[in-house]
Formats: C-alpha cells, structure tokens, sequence
C-alpha cells in the first residue's frame, strides 16, 4: 500500500491544522450571509441529500451523476493544506477528499476543452443569502484546464474524516490550495467544461478586486489591503503576522503553468 | 410640553460623569469578552470592529445632540461634550488596535496601506480631523480662542463623521446593509445641519437688511 497513503500525503504540509472549531465556526458562504459567523448560524437549513452533479460540456459522458455514486468511484484521502484567505487570513486545514482530475477523466475531457466552470447549488428557500443582491447567484468559479487538473487541486467531501459540515460546502467542493479561498467554490451542483475562459463571481462582481486567476501572490495587493502578510486564525489576539508566500508556498508544485506570464496582470 | 420639561429635569438632574461611566461599559464589554474567548476565531478583526462601530456610534450620539433640542426641545447639550471624548476615546483605540494587534508596528505595511488604500486614507484623513476638535474640546480653549473660532474649529466634526461613515462603508467586500445604515444617518445629520446653517445665515441677512 506504499502507492496509496504514502503518494497522497506528500502534498500535505506539516504544519499543525487550525482546530474543527476553527475551521466551523469561521467561514465565509456567503449563500448564508457575509458575517463569518452566518454559515455556521444558518447553513443546517441547506439539504444535501440527495445531491448530484451535472457534468457537461466538452466531455465523453455529459449527464448527471450522483454524489454516491460518484464516491462510490473515487478513493477519499487526506489532504492537509494551507487556506489563504483573499482578505488576508490564512488556516491549515486536514480535508478529504479526491483529485478533480479523477473526476474529469471519469466524464472524459475532450480535447477541445481549455477551461473548466462550477456551479453552487441555487435554492434561496434554504440558502436565504441568495435573496440578497451583493453577489449574482448561483456563485460561479472556473479553471484553467491544467489548474483544475493539478494533482493539488481536489474535491474535498470532508474534514477531520468527518462528513464536510454544511458551513463548510457540503457534500462536495472545490479545493485549490494556492489560490485565495473564493476559489474553492462550496456545494457544487454542476461542472461545466469549455473552450473559453468561464466568468466566475467575484470577478464579475468587481473585476479590479478579483480576477479569474487569482493566485496568492503577497507581490499583487488587493486595491485595498496589501496582500505581503496574513493574519492565521487560531493564535489568539497577539498572534504574529506571518509573510505571505508566493502560491500560497506551493510555488514548487504549480509555478511552471504560470510560466511567461505576468501575474500582475492575470492577478 | 410637560413631557420635554420632564425630560430636561430629569436631564439636569444626571451629574456629566455618568455618561463616562456608562460609555466605558461598551470598553468594559469588549475586554471582557476577550478574555472569555468570546470574541470568535479571529479576535483581532473582532475588537477592530466594534471599536469602529462604538466610535461611530458615539460620534452620531454627539451630533443628534443640537437636533434633539432645535426638534423636541430637549436640552441635553451638557452631555455633549462628554460623547464627544467618547467618540474620540473610541476611534484612538480603534486606531490603536489597528496599529498593533492587527498591523503589528509594520510600519512599511501601515505606510504604504495609508498612501494607497482609500479607506485607510480617509479614516485617517478623518482621524486627523478630530484631532484639532479633540484638542480644543474644554472651556479654556474655549476662552482662549473666543466663540466664533473655537467653533470653526469644531465645525470640524462635519467632514470627519463623514469620513468615518465612508471609511466604514469602504471597508466591506460588498454594499452591505449595516454600513449603509449608519451613512444614511450620517448623511440625514449632515443634511439637517447644512440646512440650519444656511436658514441661520438667511435670517442674519434677512435681519441686516
């Protein structure tokens, strides 16, 4: 079993995770509300059984498969990674869950594919954020086709070996460590695969504070904070500020895709 | 009439130290909650806020004070001064928070985030503001400067409560219904006030007329 746990962990840092309470009681879901306080408050109104995933798009086999059965497919492993926050709060986080890329080979990619969209599910009557104007729902991300089929990047259905609570983006969501956290698109309910860049939410919503690309990179500030340091949650009120690195430190793993290009400029 | 001469015995009556007192316990609380560890997984950002949210708030107190008398003829204007040490105690400790717990004397950061971040620009731009009003806001400034100046001085508090409001509104990642709240105040205040400043200097040249 060498091939199994042994190849999976050595993605995950060392570094100590941030505790369940941590990870539960603070988030943003903004489905829920925009306090990091709100998920946890409101998030048990969302349903996630039965679930499934419409995959369509330029792969083989579009249609739409069910959370189980998707599972029932996949081999869950732990996956320790650090969270960097666009609003400069980070977290270590231990999640489970598999390889996107195994999820996309399962649907079949076609060549013609370049990017990959995601969807959040879209249910106001339990997700009341949804009522609210200060973001277009669904909540939309994408994915360079490379990016999304890193062997960094995950599909994360739990925490702790415990099922993803609801706050968290049950049953299923993204995972890519080395971009800021809106990234990391909670509850999906569709993959969409394409030939052109997809639009995704907060880049829509204001495009000089968020782009597609998004990697963290403590060089490109956000137009009101500098992104040099972050705050991790958990060290109490005198906790030291921590510098921020280059992908989030994952620059060994995934700075070859973004080879050539000015970062700057695909912020 | 005899509810507003009921509310200004009532007024006089309350010596100006109990409203220090009562506008610590916001202080009080926060402390309080910080080291009860209930101030949620990011502290920090906690005390940040409501330090901000309590300034605010103090600092509308302060301005509902002249409308309050000039409207329902209830004169609480002795209180006034005191919320607005208030006001000021609170945005210094919110400064203060800012600069230590969150930035952490990083002094590049801080620099640069002043220069270049317009939220940070303006609640500095209005924190400096207070400074001045802060400073003359006892009576031998008062007789030292004469009315007519000391006023202008304090005539301050206008711009800077604007500020604060927008530093607030700034702040969020979206237009959120909290911060939009207290501008509206902020802005029904200001409107108010522009009003009667322009009604007065209409009946002082109606008068010199």
């Amino acid at each position: 079993s060498i091939a199994g746990p042994a190849a999976a962990t050595q993605y995950s840092t060392d570094e100590t995770p941030n505790t369940w309470e941590e990870i539960t009681q603070y988030n943003n879901f903004y489905e829920f509300g925009t306090d990091k306080t709100d998920p946890a408050k409101y998030a048990g109104a969302l349903t996630t059984s039965p679930w499934s995933i419409e995959i369509g798009g330029l792969v083989d086999k579009p249609g739409t498969y069910d959370f189980k059965d998707i599972m029932s497919e996949m081999t869950i492993e732990e996956r320790i990674y650090r969270l960097r926050c666009v609003e400069a709060w980070s977290m270590v986080i231990p999640w489970n869950g598999f390889e996107l890329a195994d999820l996309l080979n399962m649907a079949g990619v076609k060549e013609e594919a370049k990017f990959v969209s995601f969807e959040t599910l879209y249910r106001p009557e339990e997700m009341w954020g949804q009522k609210k104007h200060y973001l277009v729902w669904p909540y939309t991300e994408g994915l360079r086709l490379d990016e999304a089929m890193h062997p960094l990047t995950i599909m994360a259905t739990g925490l702790y070996g415990k099922d993803m609570p609801n706050q968290n983006g049950a049953p299923i969501r993204l995972v890519v460590p080395w971009k800021y956290g809106f990234k990391s698109i909670k509850s999906i309910v569709k993959i969409t695969l394409l030939e052109e860049e997809p639009l995704t939410s907060w880049n829509v919503t204001n495009s000089d504070e968020y782009g597609f690309y998004a990697n963290v990179n403590p060089l490109v500030d956000h137009p009101r904070w500098s992104q040099a340091t972050e705050r991790r949650i958990g060290g109490g009120i005198f906790a030291k500020r921590i510098p921020t690195k280059m992908f989030n430190g994952y620059g060994d793993e995934v700075a070859d895709m973004y080879k050539g290009m000015d970062l700057a400029k695909y912020y | 009439m005899a509810v507003t001469d009921t509310l200004n015995r009532s007024a006089r009556a309350i010596p100006v130290w109990v409203i220090y007192i009562l506008g610590i316990l916001p202080l009080a609380y926060i402390i309080f909650a910080t080291f009860a560890g209930a101030m949620g997984m990011d502290p920090v950002k906690t005390i940040e806020h409501e330090l901000g949210q309590y300034a605010i708030i103090f600092f509308i107190l302060t301005l509902t004070i002249t409308p309050i008398r000039q409207l329902a003829g209830v004169n609480l204007i002795r209180f006034r001064r005191s919320l607005g040490h208030l006001t000021f105690f609170y945005v210094f400790l919110h400064l203060l928070v800012w600069l230590g717990l969150d930035m952490q004397l990083q002094w590049g950061q801080m620099w640069t985030d002043i220069l270049k971040r317009p939220y940070i620009t303006i609640g500095m731009v209005g924190f400096v503001l207070l400074l001045p009003v802060m400073a003359t806001s006892n009576d031998t400034s008062i007789r030292r400067l004469g009315a007519a100046s000391w006023r202008k001085v304090q005539k301050l508090v206008y711009p800077a409560i604007f500020l604060g409001a927008l530093h607030y509104v700034m702040v969020q990642k979206v237009w959120e219904a909290e911060s939009m709240i207290y501008m509206g105040i902020v802005l029904v205040l200001l409107v108010y006030r522009l009003r009667s400043l322009k009604l007065g200097a209409l009946l002082k040249k109606n008068r010199s007329a």
